[in-house]
């Protein structure tokens, strides 16, 4: 005998209602999800408040695992560390002379730069943090690409601020609980940054794939990427600041160049937000008549 | 702490945990997303839709259809995703389930694996076409290793349900 269905209660009206209720319940249910869905599609904005206010009751959580786990992440990485110790050594010695050479040239271009901005009387306005905050989790299982910064609006994080490591441009915030704000970074599918390669200043857009890894695309016909090629921000658009660096090319695929983001937002243990970036603009018309009168 | 006398025979197990263990098991596995690891790849399988799965192929009465509503909304708080999408879905792989059981009465575990298996798959491909309706834009070629880590990892999910079945009369 077939085991009896479970949907099917014999004659009990009462048990037939209650399952006729319960698949009347299931069906709204799934339509006011549906309507959910929408919302994040058409009105953003009030979808991503939403999901702030969610977002402000769960980041303890995982700040607390962040701080009880930290000792054990560098683990593999240790153990990885001592496999061809040797030949790593003589890689970094060989580099290390490099970069000493690299930074006395870069010692002297500093105090021409200091020199020359003295000149132009440019302040030297260095920019402030608006806060550091630890990125304490990330969407793991969706395709989204998001982080938990564990900073909110109680410390003057607001939307759209960039985020930024000790290597580079981890991402923008998108949406700030009180205590909490959650990050798109740059390697999500959604984001596009604008750079430009560090050598020459070839204008480019670096666009997230959401597999960790970034695409080029350069802006000016018949520039051509070469792997190891470096790429900072480059300040077009506002947002972010010039020189922020984003991205080491690795190859060069059929799409575009393929990039490797340089801050690993996987070991990341601080980042700092810092205010939006608004490009100077760009002089009026009858002042460039005077520069030119002058 | 000294138990008074119970019987072991035909006692009556708790309410409580007969609803409440398969019900914070998904939560849990909801919970997941919270392992303080920042990935930049789309790795981590779906445990919160893998365990509710399990339960439902080993239990097959245990919960109304509309028991996917909440469970859903509590993995979309962790999860990422736009508010709504794992509620959709959740109770979609339910009403699906539900005329599964209609056509195929006598299912054997491979069925079911199979079964669970493609639903995942749809989910989550479902899934990244809602999060790139809401402005993401990535390839979905991105989720085959999470999908395939997903399908391998559900008769673990099951084992571990079993357990939490026994363990549930028990309690």
């Amino acid at each position: 005998m077939a085991p009896p269905s479970p949907r099917r209660p014999g004659f009990s009206r009462r048990a037939q209602y209650g399952i006729f209720a319960s698949y009347v319940i299931a069906v709204a249910g799934a339509g006011f999800a549906l309507l959910l869905v929408l919302t994040s599609r058409f009105d953003p904005n009030g979808h991503s408040a939403l999901q702030s206010i969610l977002a402000d009751m769960t980041s303890p959580i995982s700040s607390a695992a962040r701080s009880a786990l930290a000792s054990t992440g560098d683990v593999g990485e240790s153990i990885g560390a001592y496999f061809d110790a040797a030949s790593k050594n003589k890689a970094m010695a060989k580099e290390l002379a490099a970069s000493k050479r690299q930074l006395i040239e870069a010692d002297v271009l500093r105090q021409e730069n200091r020199r020359l901005k003295q000149l132009l009387g440019l302040k030297n306005d260095a920019i402030q943090p608006i806060t550091r905050a630890a990125l304490v989790s990330s969407t793991g299982a969706s395709s989204r690409r998001y982080a938990t910064l564990s900073a909110g609006a109680s410390d003057g994080v607001t939307n759209g601020q960039p985020v930024v490591g000790p290597d580079g441009l981890v991402g923008r915030v998108v949406s700030v609980g009180r205590v909490s704000a959650r990050v798109l970074l740059i390697v999500d599918g959604g984001n596009v940054t604008p750079v430009k390669r560090s050598v020459d200043g070839a204008p480019a857009l670096a666009i997230g794939t959401g597999d960790g890894r970034l695409i080029l695309r350069p802006l000016t016909s018949g520039v051509q990427f070469k792997p190891g090629d470096i790429f900072v921000t480059s300040g077009s658009g506002g947002i972010y600041r010039p020189g922020i660096a984003v991205a080491r090319a690795i190859d060069r695929g059929r799409e575009g160049t393929k990039a490797r983001p340089l801050a690993d937002p996987a070991r990341l243990d601080y980042a700092e937000v810092e205010p939006i970036y608004q490009a100077p603009p760009p002089p009026a018309p009858s002042q460039i008549g005077e520069a030119k009168e002058n | 702490m000294a138990r008074g006398y119970e019987p072991r025979l035909n006692r009556v197990a708790s309410r409580w945990a007969l609803i409440g263990v398969p019900a914070i098991s998904v939560m849990l596995g909801s919970m997941t997303v919270l392992i303080p690891q920042v990935s930049v790849l789309p790795l981590l399988p779906p445990f919160g839709l893998l365990i509710l799965l399990a339960w439902r192929m080993i239990v097959r009465d245990l919960w109304p259809v509309w028991a996917a509503l909440p469970l859903g909304f509590f993995d979309d708080i962790f999860s990422g995703q736009p508010l709504g999408s794992a509620m959709l879905l959740w109770t979609l792989v339910f009403l699906v389930l539900d005329i599964f059981d209609r056509w195929m009465m006598w299912r054997d575990y491979r069925q079911d694996w199979a079964i669970a298996g493609t639903l995942v798959a749809v989910v989550q491909l479902v899934g990244l076409a809602i999060a790139n309706g809401s402005g993401g834009n990535t390839n979905a070629v991105v989720l085959l290793p999470q999908i395939i880590v997903s399908i391998l990892i559900f008769p673990l999910m099951v084992r571990l349900c079993a357990r939490l079945d026994v363990l549930r009369w028990t309690l």
